[in-house]
Parts: structure tokens; sequence; C-alpha cells
């Protein structure tokens, strides 16, 4: 089994093809929506591949080290800034193709006129806590 | 309170529960049950005969459960009787255990979650943190691996190779958790092999030993890898070491080499050095060839070019190399080691770099950039 990230961006990602923006959706869809991410988890869960889940607020701000005895710097948020991360699922699966695959359903789930997003998912493989013993 | 005991006992008293008529996925859980009413009860009141208490209290758990089902299921009817005790319970079944849980229609990390629990005896919990995963997900993972077994005869002929895979894989995950799951897989082969005479679970027992008797001398302060030619032997653990290499020939007197076997003899001969330059590269390499008839695995082959670089000179290792294909997972971090070797450290350091960004883990990542860094150093001064 590997871990997988899939995450989902407010802003960085090539545009949905159902791009209509949340605030303009209905009750309703914006419901059927949030039911279809629980769905997908809850199955998930079923199937003994859900790891997390998380979604982010999309206010952030930039921190950094400002040398001793200083507080530290802030700054932002950057209404600019090219990357921004919407939230994520850690799934844990027997294959590469099997992360794709659930990708795929993530994406589809419902947005507008309750149609799929088709939404720009990004798949990243976690890196391994212990190394293969390969002497 | 002895929880390796109970852990031993696991198998066996699921496998009396089987012969007695219970079906496997809810033996599994009834023993489950008596596991946890055993750790609160024995520290006050230990019992004579553990494994005849775990029994005993198993099957009255076991009746309960089908004696709920069944008035669920016909509300007014009556369960009558007991079922019929099974036979005397001489028979050992705890090996048909091993071949259920590893059974080949289950997917390699369902059968690691059901070995775990069915014959190693830990709970969903603790393998859910050894994988880093939910509880609940972990327990989904076990009742479906129990359902895809519900239509699998108990006493079935089974495949000690399949077996031996699982096993492997657990081994190799390591230890995370409060679960050692490298010690666990040695304690489940060990017991294994206790239960058959199989020269393919000697080797792969003398292979686990051997390898994990090197282990604290693998990693350095802050987890950092530590390669074999610069590991402190005297970290090494002899005795595990002795042990390996006794259960090692005594398989290979056999005379019916396999897999695990021809590994357990490479790591025989690593362990055997007392220095890195004493190292028998000659006989390694020989063991790789037996190694890649036996498998054709281009992981043998990748090793084994390293094994033919340290035998017979990097460029002999590099023209090793060619033959294999460049994909390869650590092809790029072998052909940085056989480059450097090479004389050629411009090139070695960008092939460290490259393997570094496809490692497949945190500290082989670490140590392949600390090697191009290390270069890359020199090479500025």
């Amino acid at each position: 089994m590997a871990k997988y990230l899939l995450l989902k961006h407010y802003r960085g990602a090539p545009a949905s093809v159902n791009d209509v923006p949340m605030d303009q959706w209905t009750p309703e869809e914006l419901s059927a929506h949030v039911q279809y991410m629980q769905d997908f988890a809850d199955r998930l869960e079923g199937t003994g591949e859900f790891v997390d889940s998380h979604a982010l607020s999309p206010e952030g701000t930039f921190v950094r080290y400002d040398g001793e005895g200083r507080p530290p710097v802030t700054d932002g948020p950057f209404a600019e800034t090219k990357d921004l991360i919407a939230g994520w699922m850690v799934i844990d699966v027997e294959t590469y193709e099997r992360a794709l695959e659930l990708a795929g359903e993530l994406s589809a789930a419902p947005g507008a006129g309750g149609k799929p997003i088709h939404e720009w998912l990004e798949v990243r493989p976690f890196l391994a806590a212990h190394p293969t013993i390969t002497e | 309170m002895d929880e390796a005991l109970l852990r031993t006992l696991t198998p066996a008293v699921i496998a009396i529960l089987v012969r007695r008529g219970a079906d496997f996925a809810a033996a599994e859980d009834a023993v489950q049950d008596a596991l946890v009413q055993a750790v609160r009860v024995w520290p006050d009141d230990p019992p004579r005969d553990p494994q005849g208490w775990l029994v005993t209290v198993a099957w009255r758990k076991f009746l309960d459960t089908a004696r709920a089902d069944a008035s669920r299921r016909h509300r007014e009817e009556r369960v009558e009787g007991e079922p019929m005790p099974g036979p005397a319970e001489v028979v050992d079944d705890t090996l048909q255990l091993y071949f259920l849980c590893a059974h080949p229609s289950l997917t390699p990390a369902s059968a690691v979650a059901l070995t775990l629990r069915a014959v190693g005896g830990l709970t969903t919990r603790q393998i859910a943190q050894a994988y880093l995963v939910p509880e609940a997900t972990m327990a989904q993972r076990i009742s479906r691996a129990k359902r895809t077994v519900s239509g699998v005869r108990f006493n079935e002929p089974g495949d000690v190779a399949t077996v031996l895979r699982v096993l492997y894989l657990v081994f190799n995950e390591g230890y995370s958790g409060d679960v050692d799951l490298a010690g666990e897989a040695i304690r489940l082969t060990r017991q294994l092999a206790a239960k058959t005479d199989h020269e393919e679970v000697a080797g792969l027992l003398a292979l686990m030993l051997l390898h994990h008797a090197r282990r604290p001398a693998r990693t350095g302060p802050g987890g950092r890898l530590v390669p074999l030619a610069e590991q402190d032997r005297s970290l090494w653990n002899t005795r595990m070491i002795a042990e390996g290499v006794d259960v090692l020939q005594s398989a290979l007197a056999r005379d019916r080499l396999g897999e695990f076997q021809a590994q357990a003899a490479i790591a025989a001969l690593h362990a055997d050095a007392r220095t890195a330059e004493e190292t028998d590269w000659v006989q390694i390499v020989e063991w790789y060839d037996e190694l890649v008839c036996l498998t054709d695995s281009p992981v043998a082959r990748l090793n084994r070019a390293v094994a033919v670089g340290e035998a017979d000179g990097p460029r002999a290792g590099l023209a090793a190399l060619e033959e294999l294909d460049p994909a390869l997972p650590r092809y790029a971090a072998v052909a940085a080691y056989l480059h450097e070797r090479d004389g050629d450290p411009v090139t070695a350091a960008r092939l460290y770099a490259e393997a570094a960004r496809a490692a497949p883990s945190l500290p082989e990542r670490d140590h392949l950039t600390r090697q191009a860094a290390r270069l890359n150093a020199r090479l500025r001064s």
C-alpha cells in the first residue's frame, strides 16, 4: 500500500470544466456537493483506503524567523499568490492507478447545475518513512 | 501479564474454534474478545492452562454471538442446544491459518492485515498505528479480508510461497508506533518454521535474522541512513547473526535453493566480514547470479551490478548496469555510486541529485542529497 495526497486548490490549478464559483451555486447544489464529499470519504473508509481529509481556510499568513529575541515577521495574505490549497484527502491504496481512479471520482463532485465540476486535483505520493533495505 | 504468550496462542485457539464448527470470521472475532478479557482478568487471576482458558472463553463468546444472531434472524425460534464439540484438540491447525490469511484471493495489504490480527494476535488498533491509518479504516480492511476468504475451506491446501511473501512484506515495513513489525515478522516466521519443514521458510527466517541483526548500525543520529560500508560493525547483533547463519546452513544443506536462501546467503557474506574491505564480493556476485536465475528480478540485477562493481571494479559494474532499464527504481543511485568510484564526481553528483528527487522514502532522499552535496562541495574547493 502507498499513501497519496489528493490536493484541491482554490487557485493555481487549471480551470475546472464547470467553473461557476461556489457562492453562485444554489443552497441545494452546495448541500449535494458536501454530501458527495462525505459519501466519498465514507466509502473509502469502507474499502479500507481512507486516511485523512481536511479543508483549509482561504486566509493564510506567511511567517518567518526574524532573528534571536525578535518576534517572527508575518506578511500576507497575498492576493496574487499563485498557489492556494483548499484542502486535501490522504488515501492509502494498492496502486498508483487506484489513486488516479479515486482522484477522478473526487473530481466528479457535483457543482453548479448539479453537474460534475471536473476540477483538477493534484495527486502527490507520500515519501515513505522507512527505507527499504537494499544492502 | 504475558502478552507475548497470549499472542502466541492466538492462531491455535482460532483454529480450534474453526475445527469445532465456527466459521473463521466469527471465530476470529470471538478470540479477539477473549484476548481483551484475558488482558483484564489474568493479572489478578492467572489461569493454570492459558490456552484452555482462551478456548473456553472464546467459545462461549462465539456461542453468545451466534445465539444473538440467530434470534435476530428468527425471533421466535430458539437455538437448540450447543453445537457439538469437535474432535479431540490435538491437531495443530496453526499452519492452515497462515494459509488462509495469505490466501491468493486477498490483496497484499489485506493479507498482511489479516495475518497480523489472526496469526499475530495484534489488535486492530495496533495494526492501524503501525500502518499509520485510522483504526476504522484498518477495521474495514480486516473485515473485507475476512469476507473475501469466507468461502475458502479451512483445510484447503495452501502454498507456503504466498505466506512467505506476506511475512516478508511485514518485515520490510520496519517499525513505527509501539509495534515492531520487523520483530513481529521474525516471530511469525520462526513460528511457521517450527510448524513446517520447508527450506524457503528457513531461508526467509535466516534472511530476516541477518538483516535485523544489523539494524542498530543502519541508522545514525536523527534516523540518518548509514550505508553498509560505513556501519559500525560492533553494533551488529552477533548472536542473531550466528542464529541466522545456522538456520541458513541447515536450509542450504537440503540442496533445494530458493530466492530467500540466496538472499540470506548474500546477507550472511556481508555479516561475515569484520570490515567492509574483507567482504567476499566474488562470492556475493555468484549468489546474485543464482538469484537472477531463480527470480529474473530487475532489482536483483541492479544489486548484482553493485556487487560486480566491487568485485571487478567500477567499469565492470557500469557495464553490468548498462544492460538494465534506467527507469528501474534506484538505478540512478547505483549509477552515481559507480561513477564516483570510477573517478567521475561530476557525473556522480548529478546522478545523486537525480536519485534524490526520485527516492521513495525520506531517509533515502536525505542520504542521496547528502551524497550529492558532499561531492559538490569537493568539486567547488
